[in-house]
């Protein structure tokens, strides 16, 4: 395993932790350990890896599950966000109109359960890497207290 | 025109620390394990389901050129190939406590689906393998699923 193979595969271990333990507290120094790297190193070789930082990759991530949560769930909009790990319901919201382009209520009312594996509606209903934003969103700083993932 | 599936290629970065992952690991068997000079032909199966091989593949030359396997390679290590398999279990709760106990990287804790318990880990190289137990007797889909189904699609069309 080359250098950069070896960093690829540390980098994948953080970024699965991340898809591990999205709905909770994160900081980056407890991913950069994951991936045996610095916090500073850490978050540019991911982004130089996966093409984003690791706060838009959870960001992302916890946007996909609040939309199969609206899709498939009775839970008012308000416990989906706090369930995803946004800090407050309004953050949750400006958030998920600014990736999605709708309000979740709006996403609701036009959105039903998806027939295929749950694995295959995670990977092909993320938004798209340039849909996510930082103004507004939550991010690791965010996180109510630090912990390891 | 078909019978069966009998051979998918697993790309892995070293053939060794794949058998001791494959076999040591999981619990395959080697199947073929033949230095052919140009490659080293390995390939395990399931003691269970014996005519079913896994091909564990260097991504490299004399196949690909050099720079194409150094692309594969860091495709692999990723987590960007997707799927490499899907295993069956008898009991999705129990393997997943066992391999944990051997080290092995789960990227999904069992969780409840609609066909069966699910989980899924890494392979040492970055392949993804799901480990499903399917549910005991026929899955019933209704009517009522199919009208559910039929409207996401049309929503997501």
């Amino acid at each position: 395993m080359s250098a950069t193979e070896d960093a690829n595969r540390r980098l994948l271990r953080a970024r699965d932790a991340i898809d591990r333990h999205f709905a909770g507290p994160m900081d980056v120094p407890a991913l950069a350990r994951v991936a045996l790297m610095s916090p500073a190193h850490f978050i540019r070789e991911f982004k130089a890896t996966f093409g984003e930082p690791p706060h838009r990759y959870l960001q992302r991530r916890r946007i996909e599950r609040a939309m199969a949560l609206l899709r498939d769930s009775t839970w008012s909009i308000t416990e989906i966000g706090l369930a995803v790990g946004f800090a407050s319901p309004g953050t949750f919201s400006r958030t998920f109109k600014a990736v999605v382009g709708q309000s979740p209520s709006t996403y609701r009312g036009c959105s039903r359960p998806l027939p295929a594996p749950d694995c295959i509606v995670r990977a092909w209903t993320r938004p798209a890497a340039h849909a996510a934003v930082t103004a507004g969103s939550s991010t690791f700083g965010a996180a109510a207290a630090p912990t390891g993932p | 025109m078909f019978n069966a599936i009998t051979i998918t290629a697993v790309p892995v970065l070293d053939q060794d620390e794949a058998l001791d992952f494959y076999v040591g690991s999981l619990g395959f068997e080697v199947t073929n394990d033949v230095d052919m000079g140009f490659m080293r032909w390995l390939t395990v199966a399931l003691p269970s389901d014996p005519e079913r091989h896994l091909l564990l593949e260097v991504p490299g030359p004399p196949a690909l050129s050099e720079e194409v396997g150094s692309q594969v390679r860091d495709l692999l290590t990723k987590g960007a190939l997707g799927l490499a398999c899907v295993l069956t279990t008898d009991d999705c709760r129990k393997t997943f406590e066992k391999l944990s106990g051997k080290g092995v990287e789960f990227t999904q804790e069992p969780t409840e689906q609609p066909y069966g318990i699910d989980c899924a880990l890494r392979d040492p190289f970055g392949n993804q393998i799901r480990v499903t137990q399917p549910p005991q007797g026929p899955v019933e889909i209704t009517e009522a699923d199919k009208a559910r189904w039929r409207a996401g699609a049309e929503t997501s069309s």
